[in-house]
């Protein structure tokens, strides 16, 4: 179990619709942790309505990362399975909270950090996926370095626009359309000096979009970064089964359950915190025998995943081997 | 003819540096691992107790900030900054700022003067009671620092600090200040990977020792601190066993097979090294503090499970191992001294 802040909010901005800011400070008032930029909490959701279980959402840290007097989020509200939607919850749960509400959370994890070797910083980002490249550009301003920013967003719902004009003034650059946006890149990622790294934030199509662009213009893998913010729901996958090294009952893993949670139903302790394949806690080994592995997670390396060994219990599963069977061998 | 060890001997047999001694062996063998453990963790020994500290300061702190002044004098080549390392020497300053202030929060302190905001930067003061400094700067601004801050900081604290920076998944070792190695050269090493540093390490590679440690480090998230512990021996009191003056103390090796046993005890040393892994929060590097201890034996032997236990590590220790810490010529006079002070029934 890795430790827990307590934070309390200490102020609520709602004025991008559909968008929620949360000031978080510590419950005594002394400074915070500093942050690495493009650093996320993660927040603790309470099971609750429509909410069967806990769930721990990750959120980009927006605000001062040196020193700071509070840590800042700004969420996004994606409509929960209960109105007909395909997110679990959390962030409805964020947007219910009021001023002086408590809530826990990790400390901050860095899992989008600028590259430091960098000669120039290229940011590229996509609705409320601006959350870390805001943090990246305020640390690239503080630092003298050399940034530019491309801010994808429908009219009317963009955040932090007016908190980025006045930090990066020319630049920062607005577009409001997705073709204008392949337009601008496409000139732009031609155009950088050697040695610029690209990060990208945003929904996964829009990621993927970035990307296809630069490794079309010929931009090595190395010199791009994304970062997977709000990772879309997994789809229920297919059911399959599963027995633990050590305890001779075959546990069923039907769609829609996790392999994390069919161990924990079935008592087994598995250590986890993101369940969504991102924080690298949930990692088990897979014994001969097994099925082939669909790997759904995005914190083993290809490689890894390549070898088969080992698998993020919260979204990887078994896919049917050529005998049918759909089964995995795993050490706790 | 040897040089005579900079640091005097009194200096060894201060009460504190006996009780604070991290002792290095809690198994009676020892192997490469990947030992690291959660930072400040209080270890106790049959002596007193260590580990509660990130960067410990004791009785020779004058004595050892002087011996790094003057090994940087000569030898500038001791630190080192490649320049996309800026922020994360600012980064290990004020980190280590907020360390010596946990540790002695009645000699130093660390003060945010007014806040940040909107890519601006924030002064702070610094006070070092035990040096006199009463220091205000602005974070980032270097005009307003009298040294570049690594070295500033480092003429203000007893460890060692390397700055590894991460990228395309490998951990660099980009920065630092090395005064006190140990048969290493930190001049040789700047700029070179952290799998490229340990290379030479016999067994560790085999072992998948530091392929682990690599993964571990990476995983480390800002602010998060571990340690771990290493050790050789060291002929005098001599901090400074870099590869740059091995003609200055690698006669000592053969030399002390030639002395008296009461002198034997005297020079020859265990050396501890607490080495500290911090990630760095701004600049996401990460931070590693190498503090070296050093008892005597003649110290050592006095407490008596400490003795034994050294006794019995260092007779065990295969010969690659003892080659490589460089005690091959005299570890089995060293085991066989400790045996010989054992207290007549
Ligand atoms: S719980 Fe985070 S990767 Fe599975």
């Amino acid at each position: 179990m890795s430790a827990r802040i307590d934070l309390v909010v200490t102020a609520v901005d709602d004025a991008v619709p559909g968008i929620r800011s949360l000031t978080l400070g510590s419950p005594d008032g002394e400074r915070l942790a500093s942050f690495t930029p493009g650093s996320h909490l993660v927040l603790d959701v309470p099971a609750g309505e429509g909410r069967p279980r806990p769930a721990a959402n990750a959120y980009s840290l927006t605000g001062e990362s040196v020193d700071p007097r509070h840590y800042a989020i700004s969420v996004l509200r994606c409509a929960p399975a209960s109105e007909g939607g395909t997110a679990g919850g959390g962030s409805a749960w964020v947007h219910g909270l009021a001023v002086g509400d408590r809530v826990t959370a990790t400390p901050p994890r860095s899992a989008f950090a600028p590259v430091h070797l960098a000669t120039r910083h290229l940011l590229v980002g996509a609705g409320i996926g601006i959350t870390p490249l805001l943090s990246h550009l305020r640390s690239h301003v503080r630092w003298g370095r050399e940034a530019e920013l491309v801010y994808l967003f429908r009219d009317g719902h963009g955040a932090h626009v007016d908190e980025l004009k006045e930090l990066g003034g020319d630049r920062v650059t607005f577009l409001a359309d997705r073709a204008g946006l392949a337009e601008d890149l496409a000139v732009r990622l031609a155009d950088q000096p050697i040695g610029t790294h690209l990060y990208t934030c945003g929904p996964a199509g829009f990621m993927d979009a970035v990307v296809a662009l630069a490794t079309e213009l010929g931009w090595p893998s190395s010199r791009v970064h994304l970062e997977p913010f709000g990772v879309e729901a997994l789809d229920p996958g297919e059911p399959f089964s599963v027995r633990v090294a050590g305890d001779d009952r075959v546990l069923d893993v039907p769609a829609g359950t996790s392999l994390l949670e069919a161990l924990e139903d079935a008592g087994h302790v598995v250590p986890n915190l993101c369940r969504q394949g991102v924080c690298g806690e949930c990692r088990v080994d897979v014994a001969p025998g097994s099925s082939p592995v669909l790997h759904r997670d995005l914190f083993l390396d290809e490689e890894t995943k390549g070898a088969g060994d080992c698998l993020m219990a919260c979204v990887s599963r078994a896919v049917p081997a050529a005998d049918g069977r759909a089964h995995l061998e795993v050490t706790l | 003819m040897t040089p005579p060890p900079t640091l005097s001997p009194t200096v060894s047999t201060a009460p504190d540096l006996v009780a604070g001694f991290p002792f290095p062996f809690p198994n009676p063998t020892y192997r490469y691992t990947t030992n690291v453990e959660p930072a400040r963790g209080v270890v106790t020994t049959p002596a007193g107790q260590w580990g509660a500290a990130v960067v410990d300061v004791d009785s020779a702190y004058g004595e050892e900030l002087a011996e790094r002044a003057a090994i940087l004098e000569r030898d500038p080549s001791r630190h080192a900054v490649l320049p996309h390392m800026q922020v994360a020497c600012w980064d290990a300053m004020l980190c280590l700022m907020r360390e010596l202030a946990l540790s002695r929060p009645d000699a130093f302190a660390l003060e945010v003067l007014d806040d940040l905001e909107g890519g601006s930067r924030a002064a702070y003061r610094w006070r070092n009671d035990l040096l006199g400094i009463d220091h205000t700067f602005v974070l980032g601004d270097a005009s307003t620092l009298p040294d570049e801050p690594l070295r500033w900081i480092t003429a203000q604290v007893q460890e060692d600090v390397v700055l590894l920076d991460e990228r395309d998944g490998v951990l660099w070792g980009d920065a630092g200040v090395v005064t006190f190695a140990a048969d290493w050269s930190f001049g040789f090493d700047v700029g070179m990977s952290f799998l490229e540093i340990h290379g030479p390490v016999p067994r560790i590679h085999a072992e998948g020792v530091i392929t682990r440690a690599h993964e571990f480090i990476k995983r480390l998230q800002p602010n998060e601190t571990y340690r771990r512990t290493n050790w050789t021996l060291t002929v005098h009191r001599r901090l400074d066993v870099s590869t740059e003056t091995y003609p200055e103390w690698g006669p000592d090796r053969p030399m002390v097979l030639t002395v008296d046993d009461e002198t034997f005890g005297r020079l020859v040393h265990l050396r501890t090294e607490v080495q500290h892994l911090v990630r760095l929060p701004e600049s996401g590097a990460v931070m590693f503090l190498i503090r070296s201890y050093m008892l005597p034996f003649d110290e050592l032997a006095r407490v008596e499970e400490w003795r034994e236990r050294a006794a019995a590590v260092i007779a065990e220790l295969p010969e690659d191992m003892a080659d490589y810490k460089g005690i091959a010529t005299y570890r089995d006079r060293a085991a066989a001294w400790l045996r010989a002070q054992a207290p007549t029934p």
